[in-house]
């Protein structure tokens, strides 16, 4: 068995012109250009996507899922921040 | 089903009363329908089970190219042939989505294979059977595919999110693959009388491995009731079976083929047909290894595998040497 692992890749691709890039899955490649061509035939066979982002795996850094609470709760009291917060009567018209 | 009698490694279905505290918050969240994600925390069982079943449904994408790509230098059509040669490699595709998804939960890509490759880990039964004529690739596409579908598509539900994501694009996927069979078995349906004779032929071959795919009975499936509360396993192996016949049944009649089977009735009582059991004996003798192509099928994968290494060490060995060019270069 080879213990020569190629390296994980995360794949994400842009599925149309003015979308940004989605995370669709990972694969293994030796180097970028094969990440690519393989994230070609794995994740595109169907036409889904214009462009390939290959980025791997271990650059990654990510927000852990204990932050559940903490990371995001000076968000929890701020509801102003959305515009339903605030009625505009209906004489105003549309805002 | 692509993973029949997954073992599980626990002692029975515990109550939430009788959890720890971060192990009942787990299954409180998979009640509620609450993804579990990679980072999170789960239990050491989860993880395993998972493991074992996403791997074996992986394997059995894989392996499952053997039986059709058999054919694919004898299609009787260009047309043919170019469709079957892009549903192999959906099924080599559908294989990397789930390996993905299992190495999200610490196997890795190699261990998984090597294990494939000696034997530890299992594919679905049904692949250890001949393809003889080109009636199979119909009745692959047709019976197989359909009863994966069963299986798969309430899979889009389940708990574990890579698995679940994995699901929907390969569920996506998998309705073209039917449908191929589907018209490969109308066109012999309609055919010269040697062109009837072999879909039926097919059928009859077909008809009982694909009951099996689902799995043992209800009652001789010891690990199901861990699975369902888990989440990955969203149905009963009997209820998904009674479906397929169920939707099967008509699609024959429309194709003017006998379903192989004279226990078959409709029970206007249940909604449903009642069909006679599948071989269970040959069904457990083939998942012990003495499938009549199992031999066959693990040899061309590990053949596959070996003849491959050069191919894998050289792109390794190409990038680091361009790799250390940048270096150098910088």
């Amino acid at each position: 068995m080879s213990t020569n692992d190629w390296p994980l890749w995360e794949i994400f691709i842009r599925g149309a012109h003015g979308l940004s890039h989605r995370h669709v899955g990972s694969l293994h490649a030796p180097d970028a250009e094969m990440a690519i061509k393989n994230a070609r035939d794995v994740y595109t066979r169907r036409k889904e996507g214009v462009s390939i982002w290959a980025i791997e795996s271990s650059a990654i850094a990510a927000s852990s899922p204990e932050d559940k609470g903490s990371l995001y709760d000076p968000a929890d009291d701020k509801v102003y921040r959305h515009p339903t917060f605030f009625d505009i009567p209906d004489e105003v018209g549309a805002m | 089903m692509y993973a029949q009698m997954v073992k599980s490694t626990g002692t029975g279905v515990k109550s939430l009363d009788e959890m720890e505290p971060q192990e009942r918050a787990f299954q409180e969240r998979i009640n509620a329908g609450d993804k579990i994600e990679p980072k999170d925390w789960m239990p050491e069982g989860y993880r395993k089970n998972l493991i074992r079943q996403i791997g074996q449904h992986a394997h059995s994408e894989i392996v499952g190219q053997l039986p059709e790509g058999n054919w694919i230098t004898r299609a009787p059509t260009l047309e043919r042939k170019a469709i079957l040669l892009a549903k192999v490699q959906d099924e080599a595709g559908h294989g990397l989505y789930l390996y993905c998804a299992a190495e999200t939960l610490g196997a890795t890509r190699d261990e998984l294979t090597e294990m494939l490759l000696d034997g530890r880990m299992k594919y679905s039964s049904i692949f250890n059977y001949p393809t003889l004529t080109w009636a199979d690739m119909g009745a692959v596409g047709w019976l197989v595919d359909g009863a994966a579908i069963m299986n798969q598509v309430p899979l889009q539900r389940t708990s574990y999110g890579p698995y679940a994501r994995a699901m929907v694009r390969i569920c996506k996927e998998e309705s073209f693959h039917q449908r191929q069979g589907f018209d490969i078995m109308m066109t012999m349906a309609k055919g010269t009388d040697a062109q009837k004779h072999m879909a039926q032929d097919a059928f009859n071959r077909f008809w009982g491995p694909s009951l099996m795919m689902f799995g043992p009975s209800d009652e001789n499936s010891v690990h199901s009731a861990q699975s369902m509360a888990w989440k990955i396993k969203m149905n009963s192996n009997d209820e998904l079976r009674q479906k397929f016949v169920d939707q099967t049944v008509p699609q024959a009649e429309y194709l003017g083929l006998t379903v192989p089977d004279e226990n078959l009735k409709w029970n206007e009582e249940k909604g449903g047909y009642n069909f006679s059991q599948p071989d269970w004996d040959e069904f457990f003798d083939v998942l012990r290894g003495n499938g009549p192509e199992t031999t066959e099928r693990m040899e061309a994968r590990n053949k596959a595998w070996d003849d491959g290494a050069w191919v894998r060490d050289g792109m390794m060995a190409h990038a680091a040497k361009k790799k250390a060019m940048k270096v150098a270069a910088e």
